[in-house]
């Protein structure tokens, strides 16, 4: 039993330290990085205690930033990459995407890339259609690239330094709505191995699968579903590369059913591809169609009375396992979620009776 | 300069050209299967730099690279047996003639997208810088890199930290088949666009290759002594196609009378005359000088034609490390 709680944001900071106290070639950069704010606070005070040469600001320049920081990989170093914003991060998909994750295989792997790069993702106060994107789905389409997003403070220190000594070029989600919560974490040193998912509540009746934030969601409807007495297995991937699906698999051949929750957008997404897996190698144990619930194929709203209407909500997945369950059937029509209102919680601020520990 | 210096520079550019007429000759036969530009009219520029370089000096280059990889003294083996996609290549057959690489001599890598190797090259000094190494990084790029913004992302943030990089761009005044004064104002020249990043920059004749030396020994010396960042800009030509071992004036982009007279400052020959005048060579010194290098040849032909094929299990080897 962990006593000691910290928020997400507080275990992301003390992960980073960790890795700077145990590893000279590891060092820190991004923007804003040594600001007072340090990144939400991730990064305050990290450049007093370990010196402006091993965490720095640096010019508002991503792409080639990217690139330096993949050349001094290639002299022995370990650098960490912040973006407040993954968005920020899009301005160098030909660092990261055509470099940093084909350098090791290009070049016969002679040549390591032990890069973490870290990409907040926002919601909610209008950050709107550049501020609020969950692209997880396109980092782990290419080959090369390890995609890691967890959603718990125990996770996120434990992956990020997992992330940081791995010696490949490694994508490290934090949604913004994540820092505020809290959890047990260990002091000191230790690492949640990347590719294993975690299995959040077990449940015979319907396997719901999640990833970063949208585990929080699905953990909520579990509760309602639960009180329904309907037992759903909650699966956190907390990695989508690499990644181990037999927990899913072998959940889905307990279940036969399959709800996925990502709070990236529908078309082409990673739901898309949980449930291609599960069809492949498990379609004999399917009960019921699978379903994805997704963002719709919609840019992000600044106004919260949009935002209201785009966010999958906990009623969503309940909605959906009641499909699964054959208790209700969609209505038809282009919008899956018609009739499902948002209730009373605006959606552009985080639930405040809902922070942890999970 | 020492008699033996002006051998030796005089040596790379003819292995370099060797090599590639050999790759010229063989190519069509269709073994070797990859994207290959060749730098048959601008070895000045490759031979003047890397004779300075010493051997911890990094390299990195982007599409037109084996120039600068014979330069750096890349193993010629590995390098031919990249070209035919086998085993023993320098990247296993997993990069071609656009990623070659060799760490025994600091030769980093290279890549075929524009301007990319930049920062990439800044980032090896970078590293090198906060680990106390006294390393300097050359980088190679074309005048169409210059276009980039991560061209100027780079060169900004190394004259910020006063990198020790020697950025080099051999302007052959086209980028791919469109010529330069429709990419960038007649103005200013390329040295002077950079200039304004705050670093020590100048052009000069890159078919020269003492000339070439000397403005790299200069610049070698400013980044030592002074610290910081220089960057080179050296107008050179291309005689061959944009990628590929054939002539393309038939295409009509350039015109017979351009490359006639940029055939005439062949820098081998300039070279070679400066040389006989001077009597350090002959007809017969520089016979014996090109047999050697076409034994080397040979043996790295054979060496790569008689190398294996990747094996099935290679496809999935390197994905990680």
């Amino acid at each position: 039993m962990i006593n000691r709680q910290l928020k997400f944001a507080e275990a992301i900071h003390e992960a980073i330290d960790i890795c700077l106290d145990g590893d000279r070639s590891t060092y820190l950069m991004g923007l804003g990085v040594p600001d007072p704010i340090g990144v939400f606070g991730t990064t305050k005070g990290l450049q007093e205690k370990h010196g402006k040469k091993r965490v720095f600001d640096m010019p508002v320049a991503e792409n080639a930033m990217t690139g330096v920081a993949l050349g001094s990989c290639l002299v022995g170093m370990r650098p960490i990459m912040t973006h407040m914003r993954l968005e920020f991060a899009m301005t160098a998909m030909d660092q990261i995407c055509n470099q940093a994750a084909k350098w090791h295989y290009m070049f016969g792997g002679q040549s390591k890339v032990p890069l973490t790069i870290r990409m907040l993702i926002g919601r909610g106060w209008g950050q709107g259609p550049q501020h609020s994107q969950s692209l997880h789905a396109w980092f782990a389409h290419i080959p090369g690239l390890k995609v890691v997003m967890p959603s718990t403070p125990y996770d996120a220190k434990g992956l990020l330094i997992a992330s940081i000594e791995d010696d490949n070029p490694v994508v490290f989600f934090e949604h913004r709505w994540l820092h505020n919560i809290h959890g047990p974490v260990p002091e000191g040193h230790y690492t949640v191995p990347l590719g294993e998912p975690r299995i959040v509540t077990e449940g015979g009746d319907v396997t719901i699968v999640a990833a970063s934030y949208a585990t929080l969601e699905a953990i909520k409807a579990g509760r309602e579903l639960e009180r329904e007495g309907i037992k759903a297995e909650i699966i956190d991937l907390r990695t989508l590369v690499p990644r181990n699906d037999a927990a899913i698999l072998a959940s889905v051949r307990k279940t036969g059913r399959l709800v996925v929750v990502d709070q990236g957008t529908l078309t082409g997404g990673f739901a898309g591809e949980i449930v291609a897996r599960v069809t492949e190698e498990a379609f004999g144990a399917l009960k019921a169609a699978p379903i994805r619930v997704a963002l719709p194929d919609i840019p992000t709203p600044t106004t919260r009375a949009l935002s209201n209407y785009y966010y999958p909500t906990p009623r969503h997945i309940i909605a959906a396992v009641h499909r699964t369950l054959g208790l209700t059937s969609r209505d038809g029509g282009d919008d899956p979620w018609a009739g499902i209102e948002p209730g009373d919680k605006t959606l552009d601020v985080p639930d405040k009776s809902f922070t942890g520990p999970f | 300069m020492p008699q033996e210096s002006r051998l030796a520079l005089y040596r790379s550019m003819l292995k370099i050209r060797r090599v590639e007429e050999r790759i010229q000759a063989l190519y069509p036969e269709g073994d070797m299967r990859c994207p290959t530009h060749f730098s048959i009219g601008q070895e000045a520029v490759a031979a003047g730099v890397c004779k300075n370089l010493r051997l911890e000096d990094h390299v990195i280059s982007a599409h037109r690279s084996h120039a600068h990889y014979i330069g750096k003294g890349g193993n010629l083996r590995a390098m031919f047996a990249e070209l035919y996609g086998k085993v023993d290549g320098c990247a296993s057959g997993k990069g071609g003639s656009m990623h070659l690489i060799d760490l025994s001599v600091n030769f980093l890598g290279c890549v075929p997208i524009v301007g990319s190797t930049i920062p990439i090259g800044v980032g090896a000094a970078f590293g090198a810088m906060l680990q106390d190494h006294a390393a300097i990084t050359v980088i190679f790029f074309g005048d169409a890199a210059t276009e980039t913004g991560v061209f100027h992302e780079s060169v900004n943030f190394a004259a910020v930290h006063r990198l020790p990089v020697l950025f080099v761009c051999e302007n052959n005044l086209y980028s791919v088949n469109t010529p330069l004064d429709v990419r960038q104002p007649g103005n200013r020249t390329i040295a002077e666009l950079a200039r304004g990043h705050g670093i020590e920059t100048s052009q000069h004749d890159g078919q020269l290759v003492e000339t070439v030396d000397a403005a790299v020994v200069d610049a070698l010396a400013h980044i030592r002594n002074e610290g910081g960042p220089a960057l080179l800009e050296f107008i050179t030509y291309r005689w061959l196609e944009h990628c590929g071992p054939l002539g393309d004036l038939h295409l009509g982009y350039r015109t017979q009378a351009e490359f006639d007279s940029w055939a005439t400052r062949c820098p081998l020959r300039l070279y070679r005359k400066v040389l006989e005048d001077n009597r350090l060579i002959d007809d017969a010194a520089h016979a014996a000088m090109d047999a050697k290098v076409a034994e080397e040849i040979d043996d790295a032909v054979a060496f790569a034609r008689a190398s294996p094929f990747p094996e099935r299990s290679e496809l999935s080897r390197h994905m990680f490390a």
